[in-house]
């Protein structure tokens, strides 16, 4: 049972879709076995994201059941307390700290909780809260959020940063190559 | 070489390798990802076809004329090519013809949760259930194969964490398509009621002979383990066993109809406790406790509704699940909702505005439903908007109410089953209003060409329907376009409908910010003339927020520049004139 569960959580275009992908490609070019799932059809109107990777040297089910996931990657705060129960004692979370608003708070029948990041060091004390948006900005595209992301949890994934490296050159764009390389590295570095 | 793609990009994948010729089918979550993936591989010719039916009977054809054919569709969509189906089950094939079907245990993104595996039995037909992206590649060809050897469709069955799983893959080696010939046969394809008889028989016949083959066929395999426990399973439930119980003994079914009764026989000899691990209905438990073998552990123990996983089979077998925390609740939901910049924002808040009975449909616009704009009061499947408000428009008037149904289709809907119910309203003299939300695309799963889009799968050029003439000569005479990001404007079209007696049409063919990357200057509020009032925020845009304030002082409201798509709803519904485009 060697399994390591990642989830990634998020919003409908944030790019969680393409981190699962490029962790996913990653275990694959180390040369081990790997489910990746998420489920998607109405992710880009602004919903809640969650995606599953697994990796180990035979992986069966592509569900990571809560309460067993190694790292909880959340590209929002309020997310990472959504899944936050997916983490096994002992797991590591590493959240974005730029909240969006979901439709329910944006139309004014809720309210997005203010004590959002007592919450979550009080549900998982080793938290770790990054400033995503501004390490991506930095990097030369607000929108390689996803790339800092995985970059912040490659040195704890059973995987070489190298390995990683590769598999953002390959997925990236022409121009993108540069800015996402260091929006990973930049992610590494927070 | 291994690649890592999801059961979709699979089937499409072996489909090119295994010498398929024709795919058709209709998007719908969660299958669509495999025609897309045949026309992104270029390998094989494909197309989008106006409902899953059209699909369907189009690769009858191109099975008839000898090229192998592929239908995809969701779950609900084999209801609309069920009638093609249940004969194609008599005429049999000429080319081999797989209907891939993707279920959807959960309701990610479906209205039901209908098992694909009762229209196997109910056709008489086998149908495989691959339970990873290796055996969805490896089951087209074996499908293709049992198809061609028994003369018969089969069907390809996944359910979404099969279809959108990625997993790894190794690929064969290609069978070249060899297109047989184009036989006239008129006792094989044409079902008159003295040729159904005859095929009647050989289909029972040939059900008794797919299941000596499923007896013996590699698909379905004993995996000896611990004897204590034995489980039957397929599919993806197949995974969720091997991760609660990896030392079972497991009987793993990939041809699911029909079941191999020696063969269940044998291995409920061989083990302790028998159970049944299956998604959804008791299709198999029925079936083999009606071959009067005992099940100790079955739908008893797992629910009938909802995905299976390895707690919920941990649990079934008596052992504890996974101890883990309780979710944190009493959290906001974050539902989808429109895009920021959509045209349907526009239209729902005038009809929310003016609280009038909305008969809905299937696509982005049923997001109408949920609050704030709560505007949306039934959606029953696709095409159902206009005909349903039909039948209310009728009960209304023998009732002698004057309220006018107002019914909402999108474009790629309209196509696909709405034509013909907005036939029957200018024919049968019906009385609703009924508003065309024709985006140009098929929005909500992805944004897939249709025959209003003006181009085809492959990105062709496309004739494109001229959906205004073709309201006229259904019999429309009232048929009026309209602009739903302008409120007032749309407001007034609304409201000449529903005072205008008879069928009344308006269209809006604004386009998809989404699938046409339409980006527009973004909104800024006046912070000195807001004064808080929220009128704004029943637009339900995710661009909108509140801004902290200082305590007893009022919230006012901000616009994020990085999410907002300058629709100018909100500034429309602002009351103080507080809001507008950079």
């Amino acid at each position: 049972m060697d399994i390591f569960n990642i989830v990634i959580a998020g919003v409908g275009g944030q790019g969680v879709l393409l981190a699962s992908k490029v962790l996913a490609e990653s275990a694959l070019a180390s040369g081990m076995d790997v489910k990746q799932n998420e489920v998607h059809g109405m992710a880009q109107r602004g919903g809640s994201v969650i995606s599953f990777v697994r990796i180990g040297k035979e992986v069966f089910s592509p569900v990571v059941i809560p309460g067993t996931a190694d790292i909880l990657i959340s590209f929002e705060p309020l997310e990472a307390l959504r899944y936050a129960h997916y983490l096994k004692p002992g797991g590591m979370l590493v959240y974005n700290k730029v909240t969006i608003n979901p439709s329910t708070v944006a139309s004014g029948l809720a309210t997005y909780p203010a004590d959002v990041e007592e919450q979550i060091a009080k549900a998982c004390p080793d938290a770790r809260r990054i400033d995503a948006l501004s390490i991506a900005r930095e990097a030369g595209n607000a929108k390689a959020v996803n790339m800092v992301m995985v970059g912040a949890v490659m040195k704890k994934l059973p995987i070489n940063a190298e390995v990683v490296e590769g598999v953002v050159r390959a997925v990236s764009k022409d121009k993108g190559v540069e800015v996402n390389l260091r929006a990973l590295n930049g992610g590494a570095a927070a | 070489m291994k690649k890592i793609i999801s059961g979709n990009e699979a089937i499409a994948l072996s489909f090119g390798d295994s010498g398929g010729v024709f795919a058709s089918g209709y998007p719908g979550t969660p299958s669509t990802e495999t025609l897309e993936e045949v026309a992104r591989l270029g390998q094989v010719y494909c197309e989008w076809a106006p409902n899953e039916k059209v699909g369907l009977e189009s690769a009858i054809g191109a099975s008839i004329a000898g090229g192998r054919a592929l239908a995809t569709m969701k779950h609900v969509g084999v209801n609309v090519a069920a009638d093609a189906l249940m004969t194609l089950n008599y005429t049999g094939v000429n080319a081999g013809l797989i209907l891939m079907v993707a279920d959807d245990p959960g309701m990610h993104s479906s209205q039901n949760e209908q098992d694909s595996r009762n229209y196997a039995k109910f056709a008489k037909i086998p149908m495989l259930d691959p339970a990873n992206s290796q055996e969805a590649y490896d089951f087209v060809r074996d499908g293709f194969e049992i198809s061609e050897q028994f003369d018969t469709p089969v069907m390809l069955r996944t359910t979404t964490r099969i279809s959108h799983a990625k997993g790894v893959v190794e690929q064969k080696e290609k069978i070249e398509p060899k297109i047989g010939p184009w036989v006239k046969d008129v006792p094989k394809y044409v079902m008159l009621p003295n040729y159904g008889k005859i095929k009647h028989v050989e289909i029972e016949a040939r059900l008794l002979k797919l299941q000596e083959f499923a007896e013996n066929t590699p698909l379905n395999r004993i995996e000896m383990g611990d004897k204590g426990l034995g489980i039957i399973t397929s599919g993806v439930s197949y995974q969720h066993v091997k991760e609660a119980y990896p030392n079972a003994s497991i009987l793993k079914l990939g041809l699911i109809h029909p079941l191999p009764e020696r063969k269940i026989r044998e291995f409920a000899g061989l083990v302790g406790r028998l159970m049944i691990v299956e998604e959804l209905d008791a299709i198999f438990e029925e079936q083999i406790r009606a071959m009067g073998v005992r099940v100790d552990i079955g739908k008893n123990r797992i629910p009938l509704c909802g995905e299976v996983n390895a707690d919920i089979i941990r649990e079934a077998v008596g052992d504890s699940p996974v101890e883990g925390t309780a979710p944190i609740t009493a959290l906001p939901q974050r539902p989808p909702i429109f895009c920021p910049g959509c045209a349907h924002r526009g239209l729902f808040s005038i009809l929310s505005k003016l609280k009038v009975f909305v008969s809905g449909d299937i696509g982005c616009y049923t997001l109408g439903a949920l609050p704030p704009m709560s505007a949306m009061h039934s959606c029953i499947c696709m095409g159902a908007s206009i005909s349903a408000a039909h039948g209310m428009a009728k009960v209304n008037e023998i009732a002698g109410r004057a309220e006018k149904p107002v019914a909402v289709i999108g474009d790629s809907t309209f196509f696909h089953s709405g034509m013909t119910g907005l036939l029957s309203l200018a024919y049968n003299r019906g009385n609703a209003l009924v508003i065309i939300m024709d985006n140009r695309t098929t929005g909500m799963t992805g944004g897939q060409e249709n025959p209003g889009s003006g181009r085809v799968l492959k990105g062709q050029p496309a004739r494109q329907v001229d959906i205004m003439a073709l309201v006229k000569v259904l019999g429309i005479e009232n048929v009026v376009g309209i602009n739903a990001y302008d409120l007032a404007e749309t407001e007034a079209a609304i409201k000449k409908g529903l005072e205008t007696p008879g069928p009344y049409v308006l269209i809006d063919t604004n386009p998809c910010i989404l699938r046409y990357r339409i980006k527009k200057p973004v909104i800024t509020v006046d912070p000195e003339k807001c004064t808080g009032c929220r009128a704004c925020l029943k637009a339900a845009c995710v661009a909108l927020g509140l801004k902290p304030a200082a305590d007893g002082k009022k919230q006012k409201v901000q616009v994020d520049p990085d999410i907002c798509n300058g629709c100018g709803v909100c500034v429309q519904l602002c009351k103080f004139d507080a809001m507008s485009a950079v």
